[in-house]
Formats: C-alpha cells, structure tokens, sequence
C-alpha cells in the first residue's frame, strides 16, 4: 500500500472519529429522566414496555440500560461507585456483606421512611421473605444502620424437579415422587439399572452444592445450630455436619446423580433436563422461562428435596430474586423512588410475571400464574436465604466446603477427612479476625 | 550533535512510553497500593495491612496448586501445541495442493469465539452423549470411554489440549512468518552442494529458526499460563481443584471473597514468577544459540 | 500422502465448531441441542435478520469496525517506531525501558479496571472513544513491540546501511526500508490486535455510559442472558463478529506468504 493510500486512511478514520464523537447522545436536558442499570436479558423487552407505560402516565423518562452477563455488570456497577458515577436506580449482585458495603461508603438510599409510610402500606405489599434479604437488622453483624434498603422485583426458590415421562420409563408413578431421602436413593438404584441419568445441577459453579447442602443441614440439625456453625460455636467436625457431608457421598453411591455433574454448569444441566435427558434437577424457579423455551412440552413438576429427618423441618433457599436500590447520591432520588413504588405495585408485577415468567414480589399479584410455578411458590412458605441470617460465613470456609463435597462425589476425600479439612480453615479465619 | 541524534532517538519511543505510563503504570502503583492493604473493593477506606498479603500468599496451597495446575497446561502447550504449530507451518511452507486453504483453516481456532470452543468441546466431551465417547465405543475402545471433563485424572489434561487446540493457530502464523523470511537461495546453495531434504532442514531451517522459537515460546508461556476464559466455560475449575489456574483464583478473591487487596497481592506475585520464568527461558536461549 | 492426512484431520478439527456455529445459527431454540444433526432440517435465516436487529448491530458494527481499525493503525504506528528505536538506536535508558514494556507482558492486573476506569474519569476520556482507543492501544502495544523488535534485530543491515548513506534520515529509513521488510511480522501484529480488540467487551462495558459507543462484542453479550441464553441468535451473532475478523486474516496473510526475497539483498 502506497504511502498516500495510508495516510488518506488515517485522515477518514480520524473524521469518522470525530464524528461519531460529536454524535454521542448529549445529555437529555429538559424532561426527567431515571437511569436503571440492569443485568437481566431476558426481561429487557418487559422492561422497556413498562418504561412505555410509566412515560405515558407520568411523563417521567425511564431509562433501562443493559450491561450482560452479570459479572461484567458487577464489574461496572464496583467501578462507577468508586468513580461516584452510579446510576439513579440500580441492583448489587453479590453477597449481603458487599451489599453491607456499598451502604457504608453512602451509594444506597435508605429506603425504611418511604416503606413505613401511609402505616407500612409499601413494606406490606410484599411477601415478608423478599423483604427481608433487602433488610438489615438490629445488631446486625455487619455494622449497618438497620433499615430497608433495596426492593426486591421478584421472588424465587430453588427446588427439585423431576421428570414425569422418565418416572414413566422407569416404572414410578409420576404422581407419587419420592418424599423421603431414602426413597430418592432407592430411585437412583433404579436410575442406574436403566442406563439413565438422575439428578443434574450446576455444581461447577460450586454455589448450588452449597445451597443443597444447606438445606440438609437445616433439616437435619435445624436453623440454630447452623448459625451457631457460623458464629464459630459449633465445629464442623460435629457429627450432624458429617452426616450432611455422607449424604452426597450416598448419593453418589446410589447412582442418582449424573456423572459429570461436578464440573457442570447450570445451563449445561438445564439443558439436559429441559431435553428429557435427567430424570431430577437441582434449580431455581427461573427454570421454568428456560425449560418452555428448549422444550415446551416437558412434562415436570416441583418438588422439596427429600427429607431426611422428621426432627426439623425441610428448609429451602428462597427470597427475592433480582432487587433494585435507589442512589443516595442521586439527583433524581424522589422521582426514582416513586418509579420503584410503580414498578412493585399489584398491576405491574402482574404484568412482570405473566411476562417473563417469575414469580411477583407483590403479594397480590400471585393471580394468573403456570401451576408449575405455583408448586414453586408454594415453597415458599419453607423458604431461608442466608442474606437474612444476619451472619456470614467466611468465603474461605463456604469455598473449601463446597470443593470438599465435589471431592467426596468424586471419591478423593471421605466425609470425615472433609469436615476436619474445613474446620481447620475456619480455625484459621477466625484467628485472623482476632 | 551527538545530543541531537539521542534526543531523535527519544522521539521514536516517546508515544509508546507516553500511552504505556499513563495507562500501564499509573494502575500497576495503584495496584501495587492496593496489594498493601485490606481492602473489599467498595468501601471508601482501606486498612493498610503491609506484606500480610504476601505472607498468606505463601501459605496459600491452593494458590500453588494453582500455578502447577497452569505449568502443567502450559508444558503441553510448549510441547504438543508448539509441535503441531512447526510441523503444520512446515508443510505448508512447501509447495502442495491447497496450501492457501490450510492456512485459512488452521487460524479459525483462535479466532472463534471461548463461547462457541467452550460449548462444542463440551458437547464432544460429554460423558454421555459426547462425539468422542461416541466414536471410541464404535471404533472398539469402549474401556477408553469416561466424563473427560469431570474425571480428576482427565480432566487437567482434556483442558490442556483443547486449549492448545485452540492456540496452536497463533504459532502456526508465527512460524510460517518466520519460515517464509528464510531466503530460497539458502536452501538451493545447501542442494547443489549436494545436500538432502535432512540436511536442510538442520542446517539451514533450525539455525534461522532458533529466534523464533524463542519468541514462539515465551509468547506461549506467558499466554497459557495466564488462560482462563476456556476453563471457566468447560469445568468451572473443577472438579474439586483440577482444573484450577492463578487468575481463576485471582478473580475468585476479587469477586467471590471481595478481598481486593489479596488479589492484588496474587497478581502481582504471579506477575513476578513469570517474569523469573520468562527470564530464565531467555537466558537458556542465548546459550542454545550459542552451541 | 500422510502429510495430506495429517493436515487433513486437524483442518477437520479445526472446521467443526465453524460449521456447528453457523449450523446452529440456523435453527430453533429447541432444535439446537436436540438435533445433534450438522444440518439443519428447516434454515431459519431469519435468526441472522433478527440477530442484527435486537442487538442493534448496525451502529455496535460500525463502532467495533472503527476502534479495531484506529487501535490497530495507533499500535503499527507507535510499536514499530519503539521497536526500531530499541533494535538499532542508541540512547541512555534503553535497556530499562525495554525490559519495562517486557515486564508489562508478563505482569497481568485483573484488578487494573478500575484504576483504569478512575484514571479515565479525571482525564476526561472516560465515556469517550479516544479514551478506549488508547487504553486498548496500551493492551497490545508490549507484545507488539516484543514481535517486531525480535523481527528488526534478525533483519539485514546492508539495506539501511545504503539508505543512511543515500542520505535518508533516521525516520526515513524507518518508513522506506524497515517498515516493508517487515511486512510478515507487521501483518501478524495486525491480526493479532484486530482479534484483540474485536473482541474485547469487559473495559467496553465498564468506561461506556452511553449506548452509543458500544462495540459489537457487548451486544452479542446480552443475547447470554443470566438464565437464558438465546443459543440460535448467539451463534448467528458470533458468526457475523467472526466474519471481519476472518477477512482480516485472509488480507493479511497474503503478506505473511510473500516474506522476504533476497533480491533485495543482492540487488
């Protein structure tokens, strides 16, 4: 390419540099306008109609921008703060002790004057559980002034499904799935016979075991005693965490797993259940949106993980899904917070469900909704998160647990070698912290 | 004059040191700050916390484990993926059928998307339904058959070569880049002193190759070591810790534990481990070069 | 005949994600992985149309088209300057630099966005194309220089010796003699870097406010949504980003093959 040539190239493109910089948006001055910054593709298009609506009826702009996959939004939400550059609405995907975070460095709006208003009439709205993973307590362990401060838009529980046709093929009756831990086992003898899959979950991404693992602790040695693991009071050398530990080990045993499930994804194992390739899945209610996509015809239902115990009750994890918080620093905070009571009112959650899906916040909106995903809410009513505990477990700890129980699925460790293993860490963390 | 000719000289790399200390060392001190305190990347105050960092680096085992993980995938990729790469770029430097096609080909890996490489492996990997499985069980190697991805003696290695699968390409272009600036009359002088195909390719190919399989090489090390997209999409760093490399873990303390600071700290003693490494392949390299 | 093999079967390798792509691109959300067939029995190319339009393509199209161009321009224009400077000048310090721009390889920062992202907010380029065009700039600019100053030292001297004796200076004999014997090298730092940037979507996402500066890369990314991935549309997606970038590469490889002939040299 000849000299001339280059330099004719440099010049167009520096023009066309400068050109498109001049035509970036400039700020729209006049009408108010909210900014939302939000990670969920799959509800942009419900988003941007009941922006439609709400311009249309209040005349207040309501800007919803995209930034996917959720880690890149983690990544931009963590950047903007520190470049005190967040939008006026926005969500905080993360643990509670980020959440605890962002309130302390003065991002997030105290939403407590504005719940308790015309005597609570916005706080009650909502199922109390949503709330609560927005909520900070009274001596919360993580040093937030209590209060409210994030609104949940939907809600969700994570459960097991199970596949009616496969129970078919397997012999089962598909009214009659399986209520005790044994009997799960003694499905997955069968499971094995018959060549098939049993259950698939995304245990790659290592929370989900976690979340499983959890809820048999909390059946079998109830609530207080997890907390007190977490507080530091109860070793996890204890013989009920032991127990927890062996039930993957069985279940292992048993063949009611799917192999490879240590290392799958969860939408790897949605995929496979939504093709009628599993017989059971681990997920959460935003399963249901995913599986009509792949398969409408698929043939499921929901159901609690089998129980082991009768002492405690079987608990699952449930909760808001995805909530919204409100700048401090905003310059919009009344207007945004005033969309955010539109936005979580009975019509528009509603139209948010039967849109995309999920389960409403709203109390009064649980109308017209799939009966597949009314068995999800009816969990419900079992339903924990540890956002709501008001402790945390050191993520050392929560890391070296969940690796440990892939280790057991895949037969390198013992139950008992586990427990030691992650007592040790927590011994560890807690002398740090001294 | 001679300061003239210095200041010109100056002029030649001055945009690249301009651009290099505003964007590159202005962070790495930022960084090189943060990895001094405790910090979870959001509260406006930090808690200097010295060289504590460091000490619980040393202590980290899966921190270690990690870096032998990364050695292991970055030793086939400096051996198989290179080898591949010489060995292709070899044949098509010669005159043969559909050379242009080849060279087409060979650079689709690294241009596709992790996405796609992610999902295709995996669905060929499958333990169940996979093509490989498949194909194995047909061809009469049913005892071959297992979930190459989920099974702890497999998986490390299944990782290490579909990555190098995918990074073969790069070396491909390099070698033939170098291959093509090797002057034809070399070769021609070698045969009309009566020299045969072997002969060449040992006195004239390797000597004019040696830089840049050197380039080849730290380029590869430096770049596998560092991998981590194609691991996240195939096994998530599982099972267990088989499959975990330093910059999982280091995105793992910056988002999973939102300890900052002690990624900072991990990048910045990964960074110094690479430079050793770096250094001691460029220092064996002068003196292979020397013999 | 087992050198035709060889290449064979790795081409093959090499081909089939290519054809699962667009094959997949091709059909329907629920078709995708239940039928495990390479061809599709219905070809939705409609999936392409509305691939193009829910990602706004158009203007993402444009803005990747352009950063690739400008950063690749910037780093051929700034690392072969550099490169030359550290393989045949001389001048105090250049050894030290050297080695820093080498360390700059070797050292990642996955925590250097937000550094970056402050330091772009007090220089006013944040939510600006010039600001990501230098920063991305910044990303190749060390191994491109490692590239092209490995190139410039094996390169034969006679032919700068003749220009400095023509009288052409310094920066003359850059641009007319070790600029085109570099063509191979110079050719592979451009596809190295056009990939990079193609690609890029993380710093994309993070410094960019407004929706009009993004790259493709980040409306490809929000057809990956958190729960679900609209697999048909993704791939036809991927497949129309992997299309310049390929293009690319066959322009440039064509320099790749030519290299050097010693003609010069003797002549």
């Amino acid at each position: 390419m000849s000299k001339s040539k280059i330099l004719k190239f440099v010049i167009c493109a520096y023009v066309f540099g400068i050109l498109i910089n001049g035509c970036a948006p400039k700020k729209e001055a006049q009408k108010q306008t909210i900014s939302v910054w939000h990670w969920m593709t799959d509800r942009e298009a419900a988003f941007f109609e009941l922006a439609k609506r709400y311009e249309a009826q209040t005349g207040v702009k309501v800007n919803f921008e995209l930034y996917a996959p959720s880690d890149a939004y983690s990544q931009k939400v963590r950047a903007a703060a520190q470049g005190i550059n967040l939008p006026d609405v926005f969500g905080i995907l993360g643990e509670k002790r980020d959440f605890a975070s962002f309130i302390k460095a003065g991002h997030i709006l105290d939403l407590t004057p504005c719940m308790e208003e015309n005597s609570g009439s916005w706080k009650e709205s909502f199922f109390s559980k949503a709330l609560a993973i927005n909520e900070f307590r009274e001596g919360n362990s993580y040093g937030v002034v209590p209060g409210i401060y994030g609104v949940p838009i939907d809600i969700m529980t994570i459960q097991m499904v199970y596949n009616k046709n496969l129970f078919k093929r397997l012999g089962l009756n598909p009214a009659n799935p399986p209520v005790t831990f044994q009997e799960f086992l003694d499905i997955g003898k069968k499971i094995k016979q018959a060549n098939m899959q049993g259950l698939v979950s995304g245990w790659g991404e290592v929370w989900m075991i976690d979340c499983l693992a959890n809820n048999y602790a909390f059946n079998i040695m109830g609530k207080d005693k997890v907390l007190a693991t977490i507080k530091g009071e109860v070793p996890y050398t204890d013989p009920d965490w032991i127990k927890v530990l062996s039930l993957f080990k069985d279940m292992q045993d048993s063949g009611v797993l799917a192999s490879g499930i240590v290392t799958m994804v969860n939408k790897t194992a949605e995929q496979l259940f939504a093709n009628d390739r599993a017989v059971f899945a681990f997920n959460g209610s935003w399963c249901v949106n995913v599986y009509k996509g792949m398969n409408p015809d698929l043939d499921y239902a929901a159901i609690l993980p089998p129980k082991v115990s009768d002492k405690y009750p079987m608990m699952i994890w449930g909760g808001a899904g995805s909530s919204f918080m409100v700048n401090a620093r905003s310059k919009n905070k009344e207007a945004a917070v005033k969309f955010l009571m539109w936005l979580t009112d009975r019509d528009q959650q509603a139209y948010l469900a039967e849109a995309t899906n999920n389960l409403p916040a709203n109390k009064n909106s649980l109308t017209k909704i799939p009966e597949i995903l009314a068995q999800f809410a009816k969990g419900m009513e079992f339903a924990t998160h540890p956002s709501i505990w008001g402790v945390s477990e050191f993520s050392a700890v929560i890391e070296a647990f969940d690796k440990g129980i892939q280790s057991i699925i895949i037969g390198e460790k013992t139950p008992e070698q586990v427990a030691s293993e992650v007592q040790k860490i927590k011994e560890r963390e807690l002398a740090k912290r001294r | 004059m001679r300061t003239k000719s210095t200041l010109e000289n100056y002029v030649f790399v001055l945009p690249a040191v301009l651009i290099f200390s505003i964007f590159y060392i202005v962070p790495f001190i930022w960084v090189c700050r943060y990895s001094l305190h405790d910090w979870d990347g959001i509260m406006p105050i930090m808690t200097y916390i010295g060289l504590a960092n460091f000490k619980e680096i040393i202590q980290d085992k899966i921190w270690w484990g990690s870096m032998l993980n990364a050695g292991y995938i970055t030793l086939i990729a400096l051996t198989f993926q290179n080898a591949l790469a010489f060995l292709l770029a070899w044949a098509c430097d010669r005159e043969i059928r559909l050379k242009n096609f080849y060279r087409v080909i060979f650079f689709i890996p690294p241009v596709l998307s992790e996405v796609v490489v992610g999902l295709v492996w995996q669905w060929i990997l499958d333990g169940n339904y996979g093509l490989l499985n498949h194909w194995l069980s047909h061809l009469g190697f049913p005892n071959l058959v297992r979930n190459w991805l989920s099974d702890p003696q497999t998986a490390l290695t299944t990782v290490a070569i579909v990555h190098s699968w995918k990074g073969f390409g790069w070396g491909f272009l390099i070698f033939l880049a170098g291959l093509q600036t090797i002057p034809r009359e070399l070769y021609e002088a070698a045969r009309v002193d009566g020299a045969n195909a072997w002969y060449c390719f040992r006195k004239v190919t390797i000597p004019l190759m040696i830089p840049v399989a050197v380039l080849v090489a730290i380029l590869t090390v430096l770049g596998t070591m560092q991998a981590f997209v194609l691991i996240i999409a195939m096994t998530g760093g599982g099972p267990a810790y088989h499959t975990q490399v330093p910059v999982l873990r280091i995105l793992a303390s910056m988002r999973g534990s939102s300890r900052f600071g002690y990624a900072c700290a991990q990048g910045l003693s990964f960074g110094l481990i690479l430079i050793a490494i770096s250094f001691i392949q460029y220092r064996f390299s002068k003196r292979a070069r020397q013999v | 005949m087992l050198i035709h093999l060889f290449l064979i079967t790795i081409a093959a390798t090499c081909l089939f994600p290519l054809v699962w792509m667009i094959s997949s691109s091709l059909k329907t959300q629920g078709e995708i992985f239940r039928d495990t067939s390479l061809v599709p029995k219905v070809f939705h190319f409609e999936n392409y149309y509305l691939a193009w339009q829910e990602g706004g393509f158009g203007r993402f199209f444009l803005n990747s088209i352009f950063y690739t161009a400008s950063v690749v321009i910037g780093i051929v224009i700034v690392a072969s300057l550099a490169a030359y400077a550290f393989s045949r000048l001389r001048f105090p310090g250049k050894n030290i630099l050297f080695f820093m721009f080498m360390a700059a390889m070797m050292i990642p920062i996955p925590g250097s966005f937000v550094p970056l992202y402050i330091l772009l907010n007090k220089l006013h380029l944040r939510n600006t194309a010039l600001g990501y065009i230098l920063a991305m700039i910044n990303v190749g600019l060390s191994t491109s220089i490692f590239l092209l100053k490995t190139f410039f030292d094996k390169m034969p001297t006679e032919l700068e010796d003749a220009a400095r004796i023509d009288g052409c200076s310094k920066l003359g004999i850059w641009w007319n003699v070790a600029l085109p014997l570099a063509k191979p090298v110079l050719a592979v730092v451009v596809v190295f870097n056009a990939l990079t940037v193609w690609n890029e979507y993380v710093l994309a996402l993070i410094i960019f406010d407004s929706r009009a500066l993004m790259p493709l890369q980040v409306a490809l990314m929000t057809f990956q949504g958190e729960f679900i991935t609209r697999y048909p549309l993704l791939m036809a997606g991927l497949t129309i980003t992997a299309l310049p970038i390929i293009i690319i590469y066959l322009l440039m490889q064509k320099y790749i093959v030519k290299g050097v002939t010693a003609g010069a040299i003797v002549g």
